[in-house]
């Protein structure tokens, strides 16, 4: 079970990152997560909104170049050690990540962590050997 | 009182220097007729036959030869001798992939080394002399002509090569250089080395002798100071054989070309009508003596003027300016010759809009070039390490096809600069 990911190229300058959270604002999208991978001159803003669709359309509208991207989120005890313990069973289960960052979302004592993974059914077969399953749409609240 | 390496070439009276251009044309155009298909078939598209060319005042009767001509017939249409005559190639960039490559018979070199040898004493070089030959070796003419020229005069040769500044002072300071030939920004940048590590005081040049990039009188003043030396301009081109094509003479006051070799033309580069003496133009330089590799009326793209004002200096032969533009879009980064095209070519060969931008800068007096690419959804990924695997790979193809580092910025689509709809493609900002 997999959610929607939209990962837009930013170029490194001042204002960018504004324009587009002013254009998300504009049409009422609302963030569940954030994250940027960058080098010096350039980089890649990841992020789920509430609805998925509406956002890449209004971004392409703009003429932002950006792709969708698969990525699997899990919730975790918002406690400590609720994240490391994950983390044990991905890196014994030689499970390797791509990159990993967390949602605002937290709920029921839960925190969510959004995941991108080269072998995603491995990933899924491993939580859910553990009785973990990957959180879904509904439950986050995403369209 | 003026040295020259061949006194009677070089103080040759006007009427001399007229003869043995006529005389070496005529023979030079049955040659290349003989030789060149390539060119004969252009002069029979024009109608001339080697009959033609009775003399100098024949020349303009002949078509031209352009950097266009050297792609189309790249690599041996232009050859004017067998190969098995040719003992050397030197090579430098053409418009796009392919490289202009250029074709030396033995007496070409000898005639080329010659010409250099005449720069060099021209300074003031003489066997005494220490002769540091700080240009890039290999396929770039301007190690192998200045190396060649000063072993004709008898200097000890020091082949040092482009860059390595620490080795350069080195040799500098411990063999007692006493002429000094590179690009005038590295010479510049030699200079300030030289101040930081406060070794001025051994240092023993007396002169120096700058080209194959454009230089100003305030950086010849600048260069001439920190190193207190004379500095003086070369001019050349591979198509016509490098470096020493003219030279600056004790004057300072424009470059003396070597007239029993070369004949310069000035034209209208949109008319390609001849212009007369004096005139601002494009450069047309005619080989009359070249073997392997005989351009006639070859459009330099360099935009000068011709003077044959007396020179104190004695020398008879027409003197050039410095070029002051182009007639085309060429660049000269780092010495090295650079077309916008060349770059369009590995973008668009690597998948990448042709949309870019060029910027061009010198910082510490050294080159830099600056590639703006366009991001396309294409080439967009997810994945940061992609992005910059794609950039390693278009840095690399860069790098190979222009010779010198280009550093890449990828930047956001439809935010490269566009004047009256027209894409900025260059935007130099050298204060030279």
């Amino acid at each position: 079970m997999s959610v929607n990911q939209i990962s837009v190229f930013l170029e490194n300058k001042t204002g960018q990152l504004a324009e587009i959270t002013k254009l998300l604002a504009e049409n009422h999208i609302n963030l569940r997560a954030i994250s940027i991978a960058e080098t010096a001159d350039y980089g890649v803003l990841r992020i789920i909104a509430d609805d998925a669709e509406k956002a890449t359309s209004v971004l392409l509208s703009h003429g932002n170049i950006l792709s969708m991207t698969p990525v699997t989120v899990v919730a975790v005890e918002d406690k400590p050690a609720g994240l490391s313990e994950l983390l044990s069973l991905l890196s014994d289960g030689d499970v390797a990540i791509e990159y990993m960052y967390s949602l605002f979302t937290h709920q029921n004592g839960k925190a969510y962590m959004v995941f991108r993974i080269a072998d995603e059914p491995a990933f899924i077969k491993l939580l859910n050997s553990h009785g973990l399953t990957p959180a879904t749409a509904e439950e986050l609240d995403l369209k | 009182m003026s040295n020259y390496y061949q006194p009677e070439i070089e103080t040759a009276s006007y009427e001399q220097i007229r003869e043995w251009q006529s005389e070496r044309l005529v023979k030079q155009i049955k040659r290349v007729w003989d030789n060149v298909p390539y060119y004969r078939k252009k002069m029979e598209e024009k109608g001339v036959t080697p009959d033609d060319i009775k003399g100098v005042d024949d020349l303009k009767k002949l078509p031209f030869l352009t950097k266009a001509d050297l792609r189309d017939a790249y690599p041996y249409g232009l050859l004017g001798a067998p190969l098995s005559d040719c003992v050397r190639i030197q090579s430098t960039s053409g418009t796009t992939g392919k490289r202009v490559v250029a074709f030396y018979t033995q007496n070409d070199i000898d005639l080329w080394e010659d010409c250099c040898a005449r720069a060099i004493v021209a300074v003031g070089g003489t066997k005494e002399d220490v002769c540091q030959v700080a240009y890039g070796y290999g396929l770039f003419t301007g190690g192998a002509g200045l190396n060649g020229g000063s072993h004709k005069v008898g200097c000890l040769t020091l082949p040092m090569s482009s860059g390595n500044t620490e080795r350069q002072l080195q040799f500098m300071t411990d063999l007692g250089s006493t002429i000094l030939c590179c690009t005038p920004s590295y010479a510049l940048y030699l200079a300030e080395s030289i101040h930081e590590q406060g070794i001025i005081d051994q240092i023993k040049l007396k002169a120096g002798i700058f080209g194959a990039e454009a230089w100003s009188e305030d950086m010849r003043r600048d260069i001439e100071n920190k190193l207190n030396i004379k500095a003086y301009d070369i001019y050349g081109l591979t198509e016509i054989t490098g470096p020493g094509v003219s030279f600056e003479c004790e004057a300072q006051t424009g470059m003396h070309i070597n007239e029993d070799h070369f004949i310069a033309e000035i034209i209208d580069p949109d008319t390609e009508e001849v212009l007369p003496e004096g005139s601002k133009g494009e450069l047309v330089f005619t080989c009359i003596t070249k073997e392997g590799f005989p351009m006639i009326r070859y459009r330099t793209r360099d935009i000068c003027v011709l003077s044959r004002e007396k020179c104190p200096c004695g020398r008879t032969h027409v003197k050039m300016s410095k070029p002051m533009g182009r007639s085309d879009d060429m660049l000269i980064i780092k010495g090295v010759n650079v077309f916008p095209s060349q770059i369009e070519t590995v973008l668009i060969q690597q998948g990448y809009a042709a949309n870019y931008q060029i910027v061009v800068d010198r910082v510490n007096h050294s080159d830099t070039l600056e590639v703006l690419v366009e991001m396309t959804p294409e080439l967009f990924s997810d994945s940061l390490g992609k992005i910059t695997e794609m950039e390693k790979i278009l840095v690399a193809e860069l790098k190979t096809m222009l010779g010198i580092y280009a550093k890449v910025k990828l930047v956001a689509p439809k935010t490269i600069a566009r004047s009256e709809g027209k894409a900025v493609r260059v935007i130099d900002k050298r204060k030279i």
